[in-house]
């Protein structure tokens, strides 16, 4: 009976959470549609959005592309495909591991810091000082840095798969005698739009929802220190699982077009 | 050396009888835990008035719904001459321009120079600073009045708790306010700290003739700073009066609050 009750009030939470997360997405959109614009702080999160997470997407990306072509080369090899290698990993690192790996690289690394950042600037009353100010901290401080993330995102994305490529290319020049040039020529003819278009919109759900996430854990957060600890550490966990969500019904989403 | 023993209460200069800020029968709960129940309060032009009561008597709840930042359940908050409930966003943020509100834990901008916590309240306030194309004079003329011109290009971090006290104290005066709410001006100060802020907070008011509420539970502030006194208990105005009508009193609930 205690077990039901609590499984209860336990669903009765996650649709309460869905419900404010809902809102809080809708008042983004709405905030984000009316003037004034916070040009200058957007520039200024993008920019710290994209440095931020450069060098972890980098290092991510060209170990991805290395271990990808390492472990798949030997099976490609016992059935005489080996020269499919680069159409292989380009298309699976541009469709789908590029952008899947690099949203939960950013979902770590953006989701908590904004959840940090905005949770911290919520308890020691930053957030009500700028709105004394006669400035709206939601405007200022949440679209800002969800329009951020989902304009900076897409472009880690195609940097970080390049880098993969890079790395896998690294592999099939040491291991398979082949040239760099001929790797990226094989996997740019491989590609065609059907792959790129639906990975970089993609990618921009991905950036919303880790944005939106992490503002939202952020600007909750309830009182006291340990409030931002929790709020960094739901958004990152809250980020990643409604990635994959996002992941499936885009796949579904592109599987549809296809078939048309 | 003690507060009390170095400064004089200060002699109420301005006679006039115009209401800053009225306040009629405020409720206001959380869940079951009733905080106000029918709060009143008047403060006149000029005054300064000292609110007092325990840790979690509403003393915040009731300076932040003065300043829109918490809805009332029921009453009428009028702040100069407006009522709070029926002003739109825009006309709120107008009104808060009149407002300068000194926190608790100071809430400087941890992301920003002292500088641009200076600047930042002006940025939406420009119809005050018409024909002001230069800001700079205007916030070296208020951390002067702190004493803390040096520190304009220092980030907060680099500041000790009393210095941020300081700067939030120049913040809160940078638009001219008419009003200034202190939450808990001295609370974490040492007191020779606390002195130097209670210094400041009576040349500001001598300075720019501003009108003051004052929340504490600090009793040497309150009778150095408090032209008039309200205990806060149990959610309601429970006494009021000068500091020496109140300390001269029988009540056992009121001479809790000066027992030593």
């Amino acid at each position: 009976m205690a077990m039901a009750l609590e499984m209860i009030k336990k669903t009765k939470e996650f649709f309460i959470e869905i419900g404010d997360l809902s809102y809080f997405a809708l008042r983004f959109f709405k905030q984000a549609a009316t003037p004034p614009f916070e040009f200058k702080e957007l520039l200024k999160q993008s920019y710290q959005v994209g440095n931020r997470s450069l060098l972890l997407v980098a290092t991510t990306g060209f170990i991805i592309g290395l271990v990808l072509t390492l472990q798949t080369r030997p099976t490609l090899i016992e059935f005489g495909a080996v020269s499919w290698m680069p159409n292989m990993v380009g298309i699976s690192i541009v469709r789908e591991v590029g952008p899947v790996i690099t949203a939960l690289i950013c979902s770590g690394k953006i989701a908590s810091g904004f959840g940090a950042e905005l949770g911290s600037m919520r308890v020691t009353e930053q957030i009500d000082a700028m709105e004394v100010s006669g400035t709206n901290p939601f405007k200022y401080l949440v679209v800002t840095r969800i329009l951020a993330a989902t304009l900076m995102l897409p472009l880690l994305v195609v940097f970080g798969d390049l880098i993969a490529l890079f790395g896998s290319s690294l592999v099939e020049f040491m291991k398979g005698n082949v040239s760099f040039r001929l790797y990226f020529n094989t996997v740019f003819d491989a590609l065609s739009y059907g792959d790129l278009i639906p990975a970089t919109i993609k990618s921009f759900f991905f950036g919303f929802v880790i944005g939106l996430t992490g503002c939202y854990k952020g600007y909750k957060t309830g009182r006291g220190t340990a409030g931002v600890g929790i709020a960094a550490n739901t958004a990152v966990v809250m980020a990643s699982l409604l990635l994959f969500v996002v992941d499936f019904i885009a796949v579904f989403v592109s599987d549809i077009f296809y078939e048309l | 050396m003690d507060v009390k023993e170095n400064i004089a209460p200060l002699q109420k200069e301005n006679t006039s009888e115009e209401i800053v800020v009225r306040i009629q029968d405020l409720y206001k709960s959380f869940g079951d835990n009733k905080v106000l129940n029918g709060f009143n309060m008047v403060l006149r032009k000029g005054e300064n008035l000292v609110v007092m009561g325990k840790s979690g008597s509403g003393k915040s709840v009731m300076i932040k719904c003065l300043v829109g930042l918490m809805v009332p359940d029921s009453g009428i908050v009028e702040v100069l001459g407006e009522d709070i409930a029926r002003l739109n966003q825009v006309d709120l943020d107008e009104l808060r321009s009149d407002i300068g509100f000194l926190f608790q834990g100071s809430a400087l901008y941890d992301s920003m120079t002292v500088r641009e916590n200076l600047e930042f309240p002006m940025r939406r306030h420009r119809k005050k600073f018409e024909g002001v194309t230069d800001t700079l004079p205007l916030v070296q003329e208020a951390l002067e009045n702190v004493g803390l011109a040096h520190t304009m290009d220092l980030m907060p971090e680099e500041l000790s708790g009393g210095m941020k006290r300081r700067i939030a104290l120049a913040r809160a005066i940078i638009l001219k306010p008419k009003l200034i709410l202190y939450d808990e001006p001295t609370s974490g100060l040492d007191p020779i700290t606390a002195k130097e802020i209670i210094g400041l907070m009576r040349s500001i008011q001598k300075k720019y003739g501003t009108s003051a509420l004052i929340i504490t539970h600090d009793v040497d502030c309150a009778r150095v700073i408090s032209e008039r006194m309200i205990l806060l208990v149990d959610g309601i105005n429970y006494a009021e009066g000068t500091y020496e009508e109140l300390v001269a009193s029988s009540d056992p609930k009121i001479n809790a609050f000066f027992k030593k």
